[in-house]
């Protein structure tokens, strides 16, 4: 009770000192045009927690201005990714500018500020203590080695469980990510693989998410397990390994509905289907997530979250064909373990690699 | 303890009296911490490069606030430049003085065009129109199917045939003129910038049809590439505004700034949800603080200005520095406070807050004592008329359910703090300024030396 009194006051006279200004300062721009009529204003935006904390009171100081470098027109540079960074730095002589750009590639392929920050400080540390010649090529070669590094261990092959029951492999994501597709994909390539192969419908929300879902299966040359439009999907997936089992498929493969990691009854929903597909006679040996090369940071959210709801077991990365460069695995396979195990690179069936780290490596540098 | 309250004090007068400018030192602190935020947002690495310049240029020797930390000014100018950026001149859809009005949509694959087609169709129809939907996705297995039934959910007719996209959106155009509607939206296939046939093939779409409107439908969660992606759009097909989905995620936005920077054109429309009704028009000042994810300093900022009655609060502070205030004027000070939210949070977030305090621990069930405790006092004892003798204190205690001992201490500790604060006596010429004579020998043992601060 000590401090309410003295805390009171002490707010008091802080937003005395915010009074005092409010009504001399001019109102904050509003800015935007006005809503249409039919639009009622909605109840707002959810603001997510802020990561940025707000520093503590700088002492003030009399008027020293820091000299600050001239900043170089980083633009034009931006606009060379693709033409590579390899021509940019090797062959060139070390300077300040060199970790400047290997930060700049890792930022812009998503890497994320804290993968980068740790990464490159790991690398300074070892050009100090010797380890590494400060040279661009040296320095490269040692990111590399370092990203590559990260996935040492990693298998991409998917695990089957035992033959005489069907194992099932569930796949999990956000909105359009590619879930349907890859599951065409990998259907297809088991089947050439030699397994039998069913595909449950387990998106029973999205319009038309099972005729999405039959033409792949067509395409794939096998069989799709259906409900009826706004079924539940774990009595679809259940329907499906009943009907593996049955007839000795070995592999269930089941699609499930879109959802925002951030929805609680659909992640609740998303628990439930798993726990339908892991009952016997149904072996649930991988639990996928499928993320969209584009995605930035929010990816590593979206890991967590399908982790900590279905416990995720590797994860597919979508539209690495594009320019994006997928760079936020590197935070989720170093914050959360998870291996990546498939890339899609196209939408036609056979678009569908193992992952290769070094590869992927080479990729992020341009 | 309230001695070291007297020193602490003093960062408050401090600022409130201050005539500075803001430092540059003080600045790039602030614009470092701003710089990650944002890429922890997926603002692109050069928007956010020329962002951080331009509030470094305008900060840069700018008059300190009186009410805010220098950080929370810089985050104040963040804010509005986001703002700004994101905002200008909002899309006012024009229709075509001859019908239908054609609507376009493009963007990456997954990105939400077929949902947000729907969408628009039923926003035209609240809108008064007859809107016709042309399903010009022939890519997507099923993805016609999935625009039909999504137009049997809002009522607007769908139009396709298995030719080829160019033909389907040709055809569609000359069918809403043949049916008399007057919007026509198209939905196309998702395509990469790259793929050069793709995007010869979108070209070609849009010279038949001559939209009126290309929009460019970006994923809230869009990390750096935004950018590139949107570049390329842009170039191809001259586009007229954005819609951003799946904005009911978690995603910071930062894609939506990148765009809106490359593009220049309006944010048109946000997809908050997978229904066909989750979608309104755009609210610049809202993504901007999302994107910034400071969001509590400035509501807070905001709901002080807006909640808290300054006059009030002057008059308050007024009574307070000369020792005239009341415990029914905390009371009033008390309660306004409480509704601008959880005293804990508010610590941290108010200028000139001393650190230990902004790091105190307040339980609301004491704040909650307190109340009562006042509460159970009459007018004349809350105004300091009456002495609050044995007996009175034995009533209001069991009036507000607690003990003797904490209404001993509460008036015990509300003297020791008038007397504390009034001792600051120089405090009423900062604070009220000229028009207010400074107070007549109050300044016993001050221990506010303003000489010995330092520069200020």
């Amino acid at each position: 009770m000590v401090l309410v009194i003295v805390l009171v006051a002490v707010v008091v006279l802080a937003l005395a000192g915010v009074g005092l200004v409010a009504s001399t300062r001019s109102r904050r721009r509003r800015s935007g045009g006005t809503a249409p009529a039919a639009v009622a204003r909605p109840g707002g935006l959810a603001v997510p927690t802020p990561t940025g904390q707000v520093p503590a009171e700088a002492a003030l100081e009399p008027e020293a201005i820091a000299e600050r470098p001239a900043l170089r027109d980083r633009l034009g540079k931006a606009r060379q990714l693709l033409g590579g960074y390899l021509d940019g730095i090797r062959g060139r002589a070390f300077d300040a500018a060199t970790f400047d750009e290997l930060e700049e590639a890792l930022l812009l392929a998503d890497a994320g500020v804290a993968t980068t920050t740790r990464v490159l400080d790991d690398l300074r540390a070892k050009v100090r203590s010797g380890e590494v010649e400060q040279t661009p090529d040296a320095l490269l070669a040692a990111l590399r080695a370092d990203l590559e590094a990260m996935f040492e261990g990693d298998e991409p092959a998917l695990a089957f469980g035992e033959q005489d029951r069907p194992t099932v492999w569930l796949f999990v994501g956000v909105n359009g990510v590619g879930k349907t597709t890859t599951i065409g994909k990998v259907a297809a390539r088991e089947r050439a693989e030699g397994h039998k192969v069913v595909l449950a419908a387990g998106d029973t929300f999205r319009a038309a998410a099972g005729e999405q879902l039959e033409t792949w299966a067509e395409r794939a040359g096998v069989t799709l397990i259906r409900g009826s439009d706004g079924a539940d999907p774990s009595s679809v997936i259940f329907d499906a390994v009943a009907h593996a089992a049955a007839r000795g498929t070995d592999l269930v493969l089941a699609d499930t509905a879109g959802r925002l990691h951030t929805k609680v009854n659909l992640m609740e929903e998303l628990r439930k289907v798993r726990r339908v597909a892991e009952r016997p006679p149904g072996q649930l040996t991988e639990v996928l997530l499928v993320l969209d090369a584009t995605t930035g940071q929010n990816g590593l959210a979206q890991a967590k979250q399908f982790t900590e709801a279905v416990g995720v077991t590797g994860i597919v990365l979508t539209k690495l064909d594009g320019t994006a460069k997928g760079g936020v695995v590197l935070a989720i396979r170093s914050e959360l373990g998870l291996p990546i195990k498939l890339v899609g690179v196209g939408e036609g069936v056979g678009d569908l690699v193992d992952f290769d780290p070094a590869e992927f490596v080479a990729a992020l540098f341009g | 303890m309230f001695e070291t309250l007297t020193d602490r004090f003093d960062g408050i007068l401090t600022r409130l009296r201050s005539r500075g400018r803001l430092g540059d030192a003080e600045v790039n602190e602030v614009l470092r911490e701003i710089r990650v935020a944002l890429l922890e947002a997926d603002v692109n690495l050069n928007v956010v490069r020329d962002l951080v310049e331009r509030i470094r240029a305008r900060c840069s020797g700018a008059q300190l606030s009186k009410s805010l930390t220098p950080a929370q000014q810089v985050i104040k100018v963040v804010n509005e430049e986001l703002t700004s950026t994101l905002g200008g001149d909002p899309l006012k859809i024009h229709y075509a003085s001859r019908p239908p009005t054609v609507v376009l949509l493009a963007g990456l694959q997954g990105s939400g065009k077929t949902t947000a087609a729907a969408k628009l169709a039923r926003w035209f129809k609240q809108q008064g129109r007859q809107p016709l939907l042309v399903a010009a996705d022939l890519q997507r297995p099923a993805a016609v199917e999935q625009l039909r039934v999504l137009g049997l959910d809002v009522g607007v007719t769908v139009f396709s045939e298995p030719s080829d996209p160019v033909r389907v959106a040709r055809q569609g155009v000359a069918e809403a003129e043949r049916l008399g509607r007057d919007v026509v939206i198209v939905d196309t296939a998702g395509r990469l910038a790259i793929d050069d046939a793709l995007m010869a093939e979108m070209k070609a779409i849009s010279e038949a049809v001559k939209p009126d409107y290309t929009f460019f439908v970006v994923d809230a969660m869009t990390g750096q590439d935004a950018v590139q992606t949107a570049e390329a759009f842009n170039d191809a097909l001259a586009l007229d505004g954005v819609i951003l989905t799946k904005v009911d995620g978690d995603a910071r936005g930062g894609a939506a700034l990148s765009v809106k920077q490359v593009v220049g054109k309006p944010i048109a429309f946000v997809s908050t949800g997978e229904r066909t009704a989750d979608f309104e028009t755009f609210y610049p000042d809202r993504l901007a603080s999302r994107i910034l994810g400071m969001g509590d300093v400035l509501s807070l900022i905001e709901k002080a200005e807006r909640e808290y009655d300054s006059g009030v609060a002057e008059k308050a502070t007024e009574r307070l520095m000369k020792g005239q205030f009341s415990l029914e004027d905390f009371l009033e000070q008390l309660q306004q406070i409480k509704r601008m939210g959880p005293l804990q949070g508010m610590l941290g977030m108010l200028p000139g807050v001393p650190k230990d305090f902004r790091d105190a621990k307040i339980d609301d069930k004491d704040v909650g004592r307190v109340e009562a405790i006042i509460k159970s006092m009459t007018p004349g004892e809350r105004r300091g008329v009456t002495v609050i003798d044995g007996s009175r204190r034995l009533r209001i205690a069991r009036g507000s359910g607690t003990s003797t001992t904490e209404v001993n201490n509460l008036l015990r500790q509300f003297k020791e703090m008038q007397k504390m604060v009034r001792s600051m006596g120089p405090v009423n010429r900062l604070v009220n300024g000229a028009k207010q004579k400074p107070s007549k020998g109050k300044q016993k043992g001050s221990r506010f030396t303003p000489s010995s601060r330092g520069a200020g």
